[in-house]
């Protein structure tokens, strides 16, 4: 970690933040997810009760939801054409023929991408909470700070994966296309797709408990839904089955903790292979 | 003092394959202190394969030797002694200002100094501070990047084409940079216009197919 933490990491990071803050989508992105919180509140989501969910406990699982379905196939294809896209538009070239070590290149873009797509998504949660309090709603603290944590959690590991892909990509196209067949295969191995497997194969449901705790997305929904009380209907069969089996604190720590180590396992793989191939 | 024996850069049998075809065909060389060479050859001759090695930026086969270090191993601090500038210049979306701070810290070099080099090269840097890199004419570009890599001093100065974008006036001034460069240090050209820059260089070398065909005293090669 002390390593990281050189000269020429913080000149990378900080010209990767600068360059990244210059784009427009980077602020449609962050508006988008500001004003989607706005939006909720406007639309009177926490004076509305279902299945349990109530008041600004309510806007934060649906906002959840929301950040599930978008906030991975978003960092995939963001960060994706990072790495192939300096090598495609010689970027590369010029940057690594500058006294910067392949490491801290690779990981000054890494910090960098994760404060600019996490920064927006707590800010967002934390707007919540700072509305929530103006309107004297009752703050869930527990659920603020979970919900932090695995958000920061799934971008750290959906930046591994992307970064990981794009060291290996030749192309843009290629790595984009590859990234979006990564997010099909996960969201199918959501529930509806596990269910076929027990279904069909008969397979052992432990078993289907297993693959489902090796999907980063199936175990932050679980982790979403774990501080409220597990009934099939609201998490569907796996999540349920998951919180049924393990105790609920074992699965928070676990649904933070495995898709960081996912996440950094394959950015380590990612930088391992920048530093032992062709960089261009 | 010119150590005209001191190899700078030196390889042996250096071998680059991409997909199974070899771009650089077990070539032997040396670059010694002093050395001003023409680098010349057709396009996919293997010019810039063999400056990509130099710079650390290909795993390669044989053996290459930089400063008497491996270039992929001890690549940064090679390339702290190392000037570079590219034949495209890169699409950076940063403006002057960050470019030229980002530079000056690796470097160690101060802003003031390529500030210099960069308004005698005819750059009105100070004008340009807020505009993104990126938006700049492909002149001025250019000759940011030739300031970057004179005003950092290397022992070896690297250029990809340097002069293409250059108006007449800042190409004469940028050769008469060259001209007056560091005379120890040695200098790597690629470039079609051999007449332009005749005057620099000492050494040619011409590549074919990732071979080396020529490798002459400048003063011994007929055309001259």
């Amino acid at each position: 970690m002390i390593k990281l933490i050189t000269k020429e990491f913080r000149s990378v990071l900080k010209l990767d933040l600068n360059q990244t803050l210059r784009t427009k989508g980077f602020w449609i992105y962050s508006i988008l997810f500001g004003g989607f919180i706005a939006f909720l509140f406007v639309s009177g989501i926490t004076e509305t009760q279902i299945i349990g969910f109530v008041g600004l406990g309510r806007l934060m699982v649906t906002f959840m939801q929301v950040c599930m379905v978008i906030i991975p196939i978003y960092v995939l294809i963001t960060v994706v054409r990072s790495i192939v896209g300096d090598k495609e538009n010689n970027v590369m070239e010029y940057m690594l023929s500058l006294p910067v070590s392949f490491s801290d290149f690779f990981w000054g873009k890494f910090v960098a991408k994760f404060i600019v797509i996490y920064i927006p998504l707590f800010v967002s949660l934390l707007l919540a909470v700072i509305w929530g309090a103006i309107s004297n709603l009752d703050i869930p603290w527990n659920m603020f700070f979970l919900y932090s944590a695995l958000l920061a959690a799934m971008v750290f590991c959906f930046l591994g994966i992307g970064m990981l892909i794009s060291v290996y990509a030749r192309s843009q196209d290629f790595a984009v296309s590859f990234a979006f067949v990564i997010w099909l295969i996960l969201v199918a191995f959501i529930d509806l797709l596990l269910m076929g497997i027990l279904l069909k194969f008969r397979v052992d449901p432990q078993w289907v408990i297993g693959i489902g705790m090796l999907n980063p997305l199936q175990v932050f929904r679980v982790g979403v839904l774990v501080l409220f009380d597990p009934k099939l209907t609201v998490m569907g069969p796996a999540a349920y089955f998951i919180l049924d089996t393990v105790s609920r604190s074992a699965f928070i720590v676990f649904s933070i903790l495995y898709p960081i180590s996912i996440g950094l396992l394959f950015a380590w793989w990612g930088n391992r292979r920048f530093n032992n191939k062709d960089v261009i | 003092m010119i150590d005209v024996d001191k190899q700078l850069v030196r390889a042996e049998h250096l071998t680059k394959s991409f997909n199974g075809v070899e771009v650089l065909k077990k070539i032997t060389f040396n670059f010694n202190e002093g050395d001003r060479i023409a680098l010349i050859g057709q396009n996919g001759a293997g010019k810039t394969t063999l400056i990509r090695c130099i710079l650390g930026q290909y795993v390669f086969n044989g053996s290459l030797e930089v400063l008497e270090k491996n270039p992929r191993t001890d690549r940064v601090n090679i390339l702290k002694e190392v000037g570079f500038v590219p034949q495209i210049p890169p699409p950076l979306k940063l403006t002057v200002r960050e470019l030229l701070k980002f530079y000056s810290t690796l470097s160690n070099t101060s802003a003031d100094e390529y500030i210099d080099i960069a308004e005698s090269l005819g750059l009105k840097i100070k004008e340009s501070f807020k505009k993104p890199f990126l938006a700049l004419s492909g002149g001025m570009k250019q000759k940011l990047l030739v300031s970057f890599a004179l005003g950092k001093k290397p022992t070896i100065l690297i250029m990809d084409e340097p002069s293409a974008n250059l108006d007449p006036a800042a190409r004469e001034i940028f050769f008469d940079y060259l001209g007056k460069y560091n005379k120890e240090a040695l200098l790597l050209l690629s470039s079609h216009r051999m007449d332009e820059i005749k005057n620099l260089v000492n050494r040619v070398i011409e590549m074919d197919f990732g071979n080396i065909v020529v490798d002459k005293k400048f003063s011994d090669i007929p055309f001259v």
